[in-house]
């Protein structure tokens, strides 16, 4: 078997087939990833013990004659926002250096009884705050592709891991791009589903009216497959969606003669040239496929980087008061009163773009600014909505792209944290509508930088967005 | 736009943070940058819209109520087992009352 190229269909039949056993593959997949891991940093840990568990598992019920499971046997990596009982999860902050967690999270606890074999935990950006990957608390992750260059953030570990073929697939959390950004500078499929197609019970939470759990893979359909398996309701998340998963991997077909897409001026005249050529070229494609091309607009866009940054600092703010030194959090030891311990203990615990966020959060709540801020940014949100669902009564799906630029060298744009925010201005304004929207592969530039097209649809309609992505993926080396 | 330093130090003491003085200067700084972009929204005309405080679809009105049945708590050993300083079953922390 060749671990980095691997996909869930050659291992369900390799496993079937008795080619390899489960545990075998996990072995190896194992040996694999601790080897590599030098080259990117993707991986802060790796499970060995629950990985052989979850392997030896699926072996069994292949040896009983049952249903090993959609996901049977494949090594999964898993964003470190994302609760593992018993395993270390530490968002990448120095603040939960030590915290292990008491559950799982939904989306997990899914994935496993699925067959999936969980390898390790992922670096990040610190509480997913960020765009490249460099405020991670454990050191920042390489591109695979040019490791002079950064991830993606804030899922950048997610993303490497897959492109690097250390995880067949990988969970990460996208609040206003951490999927897709990610997914693109690194060459890989990444989705943003719908607001509340997946749990977030046993995700961290950083910004409550934008976080989405989100799949990376190598290929549309085991993005496609992994989102099937961890969708639908959880009754320990309220905010989950009662609608039915559908089978996604069906609408994998190629057939998208007819479908109307929408390009958005907006979202072309920022765009770096390198970048631009790619999306054009991806364009011509899905015409040549049948699909009806026109320009559309989305005249809030402009508006979009303003309203994010006040409603996701504002729910930072509160909800990261939670790390306060006392019940989980690492606690600063020179206090004498409750009140220096909290401060001293979240001054000393988190880093620098927290605290930046940590303070816009505190500052747009604080008294005399809300209505001025958080109610302005609320009302331009609805603006933004509103420009996708007027686009959506003349267009089946909007394609983008998802950075005006494609990955950017370590170190490049740190001392900058404006230019850094400014840079997620074609995928925050997806998450501000709460669609589902992903990243899919579309070319490269001539220095052979990855290139990811965005794809944005109705709410629910993930189904119409893999056909347009699965589509381009397979005609794109072939034209 | 200009955030003074008794600002950037009256939010930290609402956000609970504490900074050095290198800090106070350095986010004061790119606050003033953030806000001062973020001063656009007053061009968007947002007359008789109503805000969006939270992603709808469409859903029955009892969609996201579970049922009220009791389930198994976490437990106490678990919910102290990473806490800096447990004690005889609780959160230890330092005096809360200053003399």
């Amino acid at each position: 078997m060749d671990i980095p190229s691997l996909t869930i269909t050659e291992i369900k039949t390799g496993l079937l087939g008795r080619q390899f056993s489960a545990a075998e593959l996990a072995a190896e997949a194992l040996r694999f990833a601790e080897k590599e891991n030098g080259v990117t940093n993707a991986y802060l840990r790796f499970c060995p013990e629950r990985a052989l568990a979850n392997a030896h598992q699926v072996d069994s019920r292949i040896a009983r004659g049952e249903d090993p499971g959609l996901l049977a046997g494949v090594p999964v990596a898993v964003k470190d926002v994302i609760l593992t009982k018993g395993v270390t999860t530490t968002c990448g902050s120095r603040l939960l250096a030590r915290y292990e967690p008491p559950y799982d999270a939904t989306a997990i606890a899914r994935l496993e009884q699925a067959g999936g074999v969980i390898l390790g935990k992922t670096n990040c950006d610190e509480f997913a705050m960020g765009s490249s990957n460099e405020n991670s608390a454990f050191g920042p992750v390489r591109n695979p592709v040019a490791p002079g260059r950064v991830p993606g953030g804030s899922s950048g570990g997610s993303a490497a891991a897959v492109a690097q073929g250390t995880a067949v697939v990988a969970l990460g959390s996208d609040t206003g791009g951490s999927v897709r950004q990610p997914a693109s500078f690194c060459g890989v499929v990444g989705v943003t589903p719908t607001y509340g197609r997946v749990s977030r019970y046993g995700l961290t939470a950083f910004a409550s009216s934008l976080d989405h759990i989100g799949p990376f893979a190598r290929t549309v359909h085991d993005a496609a497959l992994l989102l099937q398996v961890i969708a639908g309701r959880d009754p320990n998340d309220s905010t989950s969606a009662n609608a039915p998963v559908p089978d996604y991997t069906a609408a994998l077909d190629g057939n998208v003669k007819g479908l109307k897409l929408g390009l958005p001026r907006e979202y072309l005249k920022d765009l770096t040239s390198e970048t631009g050529d790619v999306i054009a070229r991806g364009v011509e494609i899905l015409k040549r496929l049948g699909c009806e091309v026109r320009e559309i607009s989305l005249p809030s866009t402009e508006y979009a980087i303003a309203s994010y940054y006040i409603i996701a600092t504002a729910e930072a703010s509160s909800n990261l008061a939670r790390y306060d030194g006392v019940r989980y959090t690492c606690r600063s030891n020179r206090s004498d009163t409750l009140a220096e311990m909290y401060r001293n203990s979240r001054g000393e615990g988190f880093g620098a773009e927290c605290k930046r966020r940590i303070m816009l959060g505190t500052y747009v709540l604080s008294a005399g600014y809300y209505d001025a801020y958080y109610l302005k940014a609320q009302k331009v949100r609805a603006l933004i909505a509103r420009d996708f669902a007027q686009a959506f009564a003349g267009v089946d799906a909007v394609i983008a792209p998802v950075s005006p630029f494609p990955a950017f060298r370590l170190g490049e744009k740190v001392n900058d944290p404006l230019q850094m925010y400014l840079s997620d201005i074609y995928t925050i304004t997806g998450s501000l509508a709460g669609i589902p929207c992903m990243s899919v592969p579309c070319g490269e530039t001539v220095e052979g930088l990855p290139v990811g097209m965005q794809v944005l649809t109705r709410h629910f309609d993930e189904a119409t967005m893999f056909r347009i992505a699965g589509a381009l993926e397979q005609s794109r080396g072939a034209m | 736009m200009k955030i003074t330093e008794k600002e950037v130090r009256y939010i930290a003491d609402l956000a609970n943070l504490a900074l050095t003085d290198a800090e106070v200067k350095k986010f004061g700084a790119d606050l003033d940058e953030i806000l001062e972009h973020i001063e656009k929204l007053n061009e968007a005309d947002t007359g008789g819209v109503e805000p969006m405080t939270q992603v709808l679809y469409e859903a029955d009105e009892t969609a996201t109520l579970r049922a009220d049945v009791v389930v198994p708590p976490l437990g106490n050993p678990a919910a102290l087992a990473n806490a800096p300083q447990p004690g005889a079953g609780y959160f230890k922390v330092p005096k809360v009352i200053e003399r």
